[in-house]
């Protein structure tokens, strides 16, 4: 193998798991650092930076960095990173002094953002500090979008919301809620330099099914319901619910129902538990709140007697994989099974709607009727039009819509000023030596040996009773001293000298998890399972040095590295180093760094 | 600096014919000089015995007093150990050796150790063939008295402070073929996949056996001018044969062609392979054992691997006849046969 380059900005930001996996790439064990200092304030700013709403995504965020944390690959769990964050964001101080200054002569330029959820207002935070002049534009009488509509106040505070919020709307955002865009051609024609377009993907999949037309009256769409009971239009549920669908907007239907009403409330999914789309948590906390999910069922009919829905028939089926993988649900041929309900609500998936977009605008759609829009800079075939979270390529999660929104920002900002939107601004990265002393270092490199601690909940008695009653409480301090103990510092990387190391083999001796090895060069195929312990994740980089005096080099399965430092202390000549790596990823203008 | 070794151990570390992983082997974290070449040979140790299957609680580690002294403390935490006198290793295991046949013995010296103070010790446990392990972590000068020169420093070798050692080297292998021992090898702490074969070797060897391995000392020995430094080392080794430990003689034939190396079976029906022999390198006979230290000495050359083997060792045991069963498995009937058994002896002497 050639040496690795670690001069590539990505090669050692791909060894902070937790940081790449993230769509928004938050230095999560940066934060977790800081949590570990009592620097809360600190914490949320490194957060708010990347990820805009630490305080919701804290509470409500898909959490793609828990699976790919390096601790869930040497133990039982990952370390509760998204917790953490929410542990940040509740005891910080006032941070408003933290943020950008928002320039009182603006530049010129107007920009209209479409839809007010999370990857429009991350556009508007990036591009407000520059000075450009932005318009907001929503249907619904308040911010955040789905995260206001869909996601329920048990799971996240309307306060919390409205204060993550409101720190980009008082950034002299011109904000026009409740006001439909029923036309991109009336936008356009105001005259903005250019549009984002972030509203999402708005409307719930409904279900054809017989007897449909007679039970109309009690089968509601996921998430239209879940906003109605937000804005509190809808304020109670029949006693019997079925919820159908796997994912997380079942999940939360079937909770929200919980306390409003249905008391025998069942989660009916075609596909096996095990593949059910929700995350794991919240499949964990509806069965807490005695909701039971029953797998491979497949709904057939809605059965109405005198016009009012009574219940729904079932096809009981399994689940059979051809020799790709290809999944088909085949019914075991058992009766149909009739599961009694004063409600239905169906939750099966979201859908893109781009009727207000007239086809003639020079906007090109595909064969799916969604529009064509560039992966890199988010820029349409109409030159002035960008399109971000769910509206650019379907649905996904917040911390996707707000990754896009910064990538959208970085492309508005090179449009107006004439630059090149492919030739995209480097990521910011640092890379400094931790060393304070012959063995000590600047971070705490000891590895804590502690499992995952609980995220204590409220009284089920009490949640239940209270709609907007939080149930999660979050982690007390000293909790979230002890969890943040678990991170390992992988931001903190080996860097390796080859002309300092006399190959004293003290670094393989020293090492817990057998990462290193000195031998003799070969292909990537082949090294890997000549190491001292085999390579055998291929996700995961090797490290390898330049030919040594012996003519051999140094590899270094990146895989199960705890980043304890142990091979840089042992180290006689600091061939080896624990240096930190900070990687952000380019905002607009920049204008959030200091 | 970090004294605690996070427990973390990768998830798929390879586990022995015991289903151990390589931790059931290690001992505590080391207090030596960071890239301190004992720490080498400690690992070499590890990976020996574990590769052995060798149940620690099975393995008797004694030393004396030195930095190298200090090396059991850092490997098999679960094997039984004895930090001795200044140079007096050789009769402490000599003693547990005589009291407890069962246990397998590994001592471990260094150049002070062995060839100043314990010189005397030395040449007697090697002359008795006592059937243990003893390796001297050789590094040519006092490491814990601020690096000194040793015994074993080369005449014309340069200390870190400037001074040439005027003196003559005593030769620990050289020394153990003129007195007999069946087993004699030189290896260096920065070759591991060679040490870890010799250790193997040496611990199914059944009698005594030697490995004087060249370990730098890194903080007062590691300077231009030193010969037992790091580069001085590598470029001066000359390799007598590749050398293989084999458990089972299928094994031989499966990993290996036929006639190309020569085989040495030990008791236990395990192998010793030896192969790419150096040319005038014999090391079944103990005269060109000999003549190839003396002739790699004249060339300022190295000679590590196997020096000399003898295949069929009579061990102190065999020579003085003694008890087939360990001293502790006896019952007090066997150990103290009573007054009548006395006088019989004593009548018998009359």
């Amino acid at each position: 193998m050639k040496p690795t380059n670690i001069n590539d900005p990505e090669y050692f930001h791909k060894v902070v798991d937790c940081q790449y996996a993230c769509p928004a790439h938050t230095p999560v064990p940066e934060y977790i650092r800081l949590i570990t200092a009592g620097k809360y304030s600190e914490a949320y700013m490194v957060n708010w930076e990347s990820n805009v709403f630490p305080g919701i995504l804290g509470r409500t965020c898909d959490r793609p960095c828990e699976p790919a944390c390096r601790r869930g690959r040497v133990e039982e769990e990952p370390v509760a990173i998204c917790r953490l964050k929410r542990v940040a964001a509740d005891n910080k101080d006032d941070v408003r002094s933290r943020m950008p200054q928002i320039p009182a002569v603006k530049n010129g330029k107007r920009i209209a953002l479409i839809g007010g959820g999370p990857s429009s207002l991350t556009v508007a935070r990036d591009l407000a500090p520059l000075g450009y002049e932005i318009h907001l534009y929503d249907d619904q009488e308040a911010g955040g979008g789905m995260m206001r509509s869909q996601i329920p106040s048990f799971r996240l505070p309307v306060s919390v919301l409205n204060e993550e919020v409101n720190y980009i709307l008082d950034m002299g955002i011109h904000v026009h809620f409740k006001r439909y865009v029923s036309s991109l051609k009336e936008i356009l024609d105001q005259g903005y330099d250019a549009v984002y377009v972030g509203t999402g993907a708005p409307r719930g999949r409904g279900l054809e099914l017989p007897g449909l037309v007679e039970a109309a009256a009690n089968v509601h769409v996921g998430i239209e319901w879940l906003a109605s009971v937000a804005f509190e239009h809808t304020r109670s549920i029949g006693k019997k619910v079925i919820v159908l669908g796997g994912g997380n907007t079942a999940m939360d239907c079937c909770r929200t129902s919980r306390r409003i009403g249905g008391e025998q409330v069942k989660v009916l999914v075609r596909s096996p538990f095990s593949e059910m789309k929700a995350s794991p948590w919240e499949k964990e906390d509806a069965m807490h709140e005695d909701i039971p999910i029953l797998e491979n069922h497949v709904p057939k009919t809605y059965v109405a007697e005198n016009g009012k829905l009574v219940g729904m028939t079932f096809e009981k089926v399994h689940a059979v994989y051809d020799e790709n993988g290809k999944r088909s649900l085949l019914p075991i041929g058992d009766p149909d099974v009739f599961v009694e309900a004063d409600d239905v609500l169906v939750a099966i998936g979201q859908q893109n709607t781009f009727t207000w977009i007239e086809r003639d605008l020079g906007l090109d759609f595909d064969q799916w009727n969604m529009p064509v829009v560039d992966k890199l800079t988010h820029q349409s075939s109409h030159p002035k039009v960008f399109f971000g979270g769910d509206a650019a390529w379907g649905p996904k999660n917040v911390i996707t819509a707000v990754a896009h929104g910064h990538q959208a920002a970085v492309s508005i900002d090179l449009f107006l000023r004439g630059q090149d939107l492919k030739d995209r601004p480097s990521p910011f990265t640092n890379l400094v030596s931790q060393k304070m002393g012959i063995h000590e270092w600047s971070y705490d490199n000891a590895v804590e040996p502690d499992y995952r601690y609980v995220v204590p909940q409220a009284d089920k008695e009490l949640t239940l009773a209270d709609r907007k009653l939080e149930v999660e409480l979050g982690f007390d301090l000293k909790t979230a001293f002890k969890e943040a103990q678990r991170c390992l510092n992988c931001d903190v990387q080996t860097v390796f000298s080859d002309s300092k190391c006399i190959e004293c083999d003290a670094c393989v001796d020293i090492c817990p998890t057998s990462c290193i090895t000195f031998t003799p060069n070969g292909e990537e195929e082949d090294l890997r399972h000549r190491l001292n312990a085999p390579a055998v994740n291929v996700a995961q980089s090797l490290y390898v040095s330049g030919a040594l005096t012996t003519g051999r080099v140094m590899v270094k399965d990146e895989d199960v590295c705890l980043h304890c430092g142990l091979c840089a202390e042992r180290c006689p000549t600091s061939a080896w180093d624990m240096q930190h790596y900070l990687y952000k990823v380019t905002k607009a203008g920049h204008s959030c760094s200091k | 600096m970090t004294y605690i070794r996070p427990k973390f151990r990768h998830p798929s570390a390879p586990t022995n014919d015991l289903g151990y992983t390589k931790r059931e082997y290690e001992g505590a974290l080391s207090t030596l000089c960071a890239g301190c070449g004992h720490d080498s040979i400690s690992g070499a140790i590890i990976q020996a015995y574990f590769e052995l299957s060798v149940p620690p609680h099975r393995i008797a580690k004694l030393s004396g007093i030195g930095c190298s002294s200090k090396t059991p403390t850092y490997f098999l935490g679960k094997s039984h150990g004895f930090n001795s006198v200044h140079g007096r290793m050789p009769s402490v295991a000599t003693g547990a050796n005589m009291a407890n046949r069962d246990l397998m013995y590994l001592g471990v010296s260094g150049d002070g150790d062995t060839a100043s103070i314990g010189m005397g010790q030395f040449v007697h446990i090697v002359r008795r063939n006592l059937n243990i392990v003893y390796i001297v972590m050789n590094n040519g000068c006092y490491g814990l008295t601020k690096g000194q020169d040793s015994a074993t420093a080369d005449a014309g070798s340069k200390s870190k402070a400037g001074s040439v050692n005027p003196f003559q080297p005593i030769d620990l292998a050289g020394l153990a073929l003129e007195l007999g021992a069946g087993f004699v090898a030189q290896s260096f702490s920065g070759d591991k996949p060679q040490l870890i074969e010799l250790i193997k070797e040496a611990v199914k060897y059944p009698g005594f056996a030697l490995i004087n391995v060249i370990s730098p000392c890194v903080t007062f020995n590691n300077n231009p001018g030193s010969t037992k430094s790091y580069d001085y080392v590598r470029e001066h080794i000359e390799a007598t044969a590749t050398v293989d430990y084999v458990p089972l003689k299928t094994e031989i034939t499966a990993a290996y062609a036929e006639g190309t190396g020569t085989d040495v079976e030990m008791h236990d029906g395990t192998f010793i392979r030896l192969e790419k022999l150096a040319a005038h390198s014999n090391p079944y006979n103990r005269l060109t054992a000999i003549t190839a230290l003396q002739v790699a000495r004249m060339k300022n050359a190295i000679l590590t691997g196997l020096v000399f083997l003898e295949p069929d060792p009579t061990d102190l045991h065999e020579t003085l006849d003694t008890s087939e069963v360990a001293l502790n498995k006896m019952t007090e009937t066997d150990l103290c046969p009573g007054k009548q058994e006395l006088e019989n002896i004593n009548a018998s002497l009359r």
